[in-house]
């Protein structure tokens, strides 16, 4: 290496107080991500012989352009939306929770065995709420264990609650092929009874208003509450929980509990509300996909309504894509993939600023 | 005697988004010279030294070596010009020898030990170091590990040494120590960069000194020609008075009193051994001692944050109750009406909490306050707004997160927030670390004052003479042990210096009454 060695062409620089990118600017480089995300995921449109701008308004317009397109395309965001706001908690103390999916799991499981035990023997109002209680403490039960070995052995909570997915999938796949099978060798629960259907309102299921109040009532909770205000200082830093006196391990499970009673809400919603059975594929991976929801919306419970409604708009069109145009589902799912890295990537360019070498320093350098 | 200019820098300039930490500077270092950087903290001493060595690049202006221009791009690129430097926080692996730790990194260096041997005995020779070349890093003191720096950087061959802060974990005679090697250095022709804010030692060693201040270049002197006042002067910008009021308290009464306290840490080491001593009522309680004697561990073993493993720590209440701390958590001991403030060391680390701004900081101590679910704002605002205004914290707004407030302004947030109830028992560690001398001295007023009021005020604290000024009595800690307790005004730097390196230290004297 020579001595005269020239500086680096650029360098990526963090932006710090004073120096934040303009509320404005920012918003136009979250725009321009997904300008850039709808021009790379054309690449992979093309390929399949469709034409990206009819595919694209293809997504839009099979997803809210009717009632039924409408109706399908809320279904598939409510238990999106309840699980990031389950996550919201969790995330903000820095306790990474991905296991939503199987508390989600083990929610739907608890909910089932009263709608399978019970159906069409008391009346619809007093199943559902059994169900719903049920599902919001299998929930809660899977959500604790994890928080309970990370307060008390400060196990690593990511594996844990991974793991934890696994074991509550298995689970609803044993008891589709064992106890619960309906016909022999299907491998599939019965239909439950019509009395633990939820009512539907403005002919979309019910919960829908569940979720918006619990938009409201997480939001209220994060931002104004001592339990909020305990998680918001833990996610900081612990040794200031501990100094201002909170009791850390006790607060770590009290979240947990209730994020995954929460995810739990969202197996019953999933379970009474479209599939009124339980099969392995029942939550279709909306556990993971809230984290994305969760993180993209910086932990705001309001965001989250139009991320997850944005990410539904996307996974119904292109179901209806496929249907009209042949493109094969798994192409939208990519597109939607550079999506959602496009618009957390460009985070980093708000966050960090790039400064170029300047022409001087190189000419002295030559 | 002929300048031999080695470094020269010029118009140096380098921000981190708006802030200028170095505006224009023009520098030169010489052979054969020690030249002191003198400024407060956050003037920009290290982030032009970083450039020297290749950790930072500099946004403009040039750097000449021997006359000629070079681009510094990384600390390899330092080496190959015969730059050094020892950083404040030293990078050496624990679990190596000295040896292995001298050559780590050096790529076309055999791992011929015994030639690495004879090389290390040759410079300890030539400078008057002691290293025992076999040594394990984990054996060492903090002094011993600051030589292994020292010796690395001229093993491969530098002629320019930057120094960043060598003394502050340092006691006396370990400065003395290193300043006789780097005056046999300065013989040998090499030219010496020492970063410090220590006036005294500046005056001590040093044949320059050049002044920094809040990024700008103030000025070289001749350190002959100059004295602590006008340095200070210089440094700050305008004259400053160098004095602690030091009243006497009238009526000292016993607050808190610590018997046999021992603590170990989670790998079955004693942090403290048997440690008893008494704070009164009226009085600043000195703790001195080398970084990392215990003060860390008797701080927060008090306040319930450090599980002890024997002993007492009781708080003496004025109708003559006592309530046992011991085995409290925080809470309990809030709960029992003990008041105690608290400034820890570790300012966003424990004591608040970045993120969130004045307002819901005030709120850690009150957060818990009333039965409703939903935490009470309108308390910890008016405090904020007192303390924003009492103390001139520099913030936009009181929701403004604390960590992007400068380190003055985050301890006056701080200091602030726990002197409000006016607790009976104050608790300090390193409570002016990293402040300018104006905000300095707003604390230890703040602290006389609270012991006026009849406060047992801690201070751990790292300079003897701010200890010896502020203080009524000083604890000093040497290896977790107590080493002597001795009264602040009569007692000399030198025996403090003795104390926090030997428990055997004559404290016949020094025992209270």
């Amino acid at each position: 290496m020579s001595e005269k060695s020239k500086t680096p062409l650029f360098r990526l620089v963090k932006r710090v107080k004073g120096d934040m990118m303009s509320p404005r600017k920012a918003l136009a480089i979250r725009v321009a991500s997904v300008v850039i995300a709808l021009i790379l995921g054309s690449i992979p449109i093309m390929l399949t012989g469709a034409n990206p701008v009819k595919a694209y308004g293809v997504i839009v317009v099979g997803s809210l352009s009717n009632a039924i397109y409408l109706k399908q395309t809320i279904k598939i965001a409510i238990p999106l939306l309840v699980c990031s706001l389950a996550i919201a908690p969790c995330f903000k103390m820095k306790f990474w929770n991905i296991g939503a999916e199987g508390q989600l799991m083990f929610g739907a499981i608890c909910s089932a065995f009263f709608a399978i035990n019970l159906g069409g023997k008391i009346p619809s109002f007093f199943i559902l709420l059994i169900m719903a209680i049920a599902a919001a403490l299998g929930g809660a039960i899977w959500g604790f264990i994890p928080g309970f070995f990370k307060a008390k052995y400060n196990t690593n909570e990511t594996l844990f609650t991974l793991m934890m997915n696994y074991i509550a999938i298995g689970m609803v796949k044993w008891l589709q092929g064992g106890p619960w099978e309906g016909r022999k060798g299907t491998q599939l629960v019965p239909t439950f009874h019509k009395s633990t259907f939820l009512p539907e309102v403005f002919g979309v299921q019910c919960g829908w208003i569940i979720a918006l109040i619990l938009v409201i009532i997480v939001h209220i909770y994060m931002n104004y509450t001592k339990h909020g205000y305990e998680v918001a200082v833990i996610g900081d830093s612990l040794n200031t929980a501990r100094y201002a006196g909170m009791n850390v391990g006790w607060i770590m499970m009290r979240t947990m509990l209730l994020s995954g009673a929460l995810c739990g809400i969202a197996g019953f919603l999933i379970l009474a509300g479209e599939n009124h059975t339980i099969n392995s594929a029942l939550s279709g991976g909306v556990g993971f996909t809230a984290i994305t929801v969760s993180w993209l919306s910086q932990l705001n419970a309001f965001v989250m309504i139009g991320i997850s409604a944005l990410l539904a708009i996307i996974s119904k069109g292109s179901k209806t894509l496929n249907q009209r145009m042949g493109v094969p589902s798994s192409v939208a799912e990519i597109v939607s993939g550079i999506l959602l890295f496009c618009m957390l990537g460009c985070e980093f360019f708000i966050n960090y600023k790039v400064v170029f070498r300047k022409k001087s320093e190189k000419e002295v350098a030559a | 005697m002929q300048e031999n200019c080695a470094i020269e820098l010029k118009n140096i300039r380098k921000t981190f988004g708006f802030v200028v930490a170095n505006d224009e500077i023009n520098l030169k270092i010489n052979r054969g010279e020690i030249l002191c950087l003198l400024g407060e903290n956050g003037s920009g001493k290290t982030t032009l030294m970083n450039m020297l060595s290749g950790i930072y690049q500099p946004d403009s202006g040039e750097i000449f070596k021997d006359g000629e221009q070079v681009a510094i791009r990384s600390p390899r690129d330092a080496y190959g010009l015969g730059i050094g430097m020892i950083h404040q926080h030293y990078h050496l692996v624990d679990v190596f020898t000295a040896a292995q730790n001298i050559i780590l990194g050096l790529e076309n260096e055999k791992m011929d030990l015994g030639a690495v041997n004879d090389k290390v005995k040759d410079i300890c020779d030539r400078y008057g170091f002691h290293v025992d070349p076999k040594m394990k890093v984990y054996d060492m003191s903090v002094s011993q590990k600051q030589t292994i720096e020292i010796v690395k950087v001229l093993y491969r061959g530098a002629e320019i040494l930057i120094l960043d802060e060598p003394t502050a974990v340092l006691t006396p005679q370990e400065t003395d120590k290193l300043f006789a090697v780097l005056r046999n250095m300065k013989k040998d022709n090499k030219a010496i960069v020492l970063i410090t804010h220590k006036l005294a030692e500046v005056l001590d060693v040093s044949d320059k000194v050049a002044i920094l201040r809040k990024g700008k270049y103030i000025g070289t002197v001749n350190t002959k020609e100059a004295t602590a006042q006008s340095l200070t002067d210089m440094m700050v910008g305008r004259a400053v008075t160098l004095n602690i009021d030091r009243p006497v308290y009238d009526n000292p009464k016993d607050r808190l009193e610590i018997k046999g306290l021992t603590v170990v840490d989670n790998e079955g080491i004693n942090k403290l051994t048997d440690v008893s001593f008494t704070a009164r009522t009226g009085e600043i309680l000195g703790v001195a001692g080398i970084a990392g004697s215990g003060q860390k561990e008797l701080l927060e073993a008090i306040t319930g944050l450090y599980p002890v493993k024997s002993g007492s720590i009781a708080f003496l209440n004025d109708d003559g109750s006592r309530n046992e701390l011991v085995g409290k958590t925080p809470m309990q001991i809030r709960q029992a009406g003990v008041g105690m403030g608290f400034v820890p060391e570790d300012r966003l680390g424990m004591g608040l909490v970045g993120s969130m701004g004045m307002t819901n900081n005030m709120m850690l101590r009150s957060w818990r306050n009333g039965r409703s679910i939903f935490f009470n704002k309108k308390a910890p605002q008016s405090l904020a707004d007192r303390v924003w205004k009492d103390l001139e914290v520099v913030t936009p707004s009181t929701e403004f997160p604390v960590r992007r407030m400068s380190g003055g302004n985050i301890q006056k947030v701080l200091v602030g927030r726990e002197i409000a109830s006016s607790p009976p028992v104050l608790l300090t560690a390193y409570a002016v670390r990293g402040l300018d001398i104006n905000t300095s001295y707003t604390i230890y007023n703040l602290l006389t004052e609270q012991k006026m009021n009849g406060a047992a005020v801690m201070y751990v604290g790292e300079e003897l003479d701010v200890l010896l000024q502020l203080c009524d009595r000083i604890l000093v800690l040497c290896g977790g042990k107590v080493s002597g307790i001795v009264d602040a005004r009569t007692v000399t730097k030198e025996q403090i210096g003795l104390l926090m390196t030997s428990v055997e230290g004559n404290t016949k004297e020094a025992k209270d009454e």
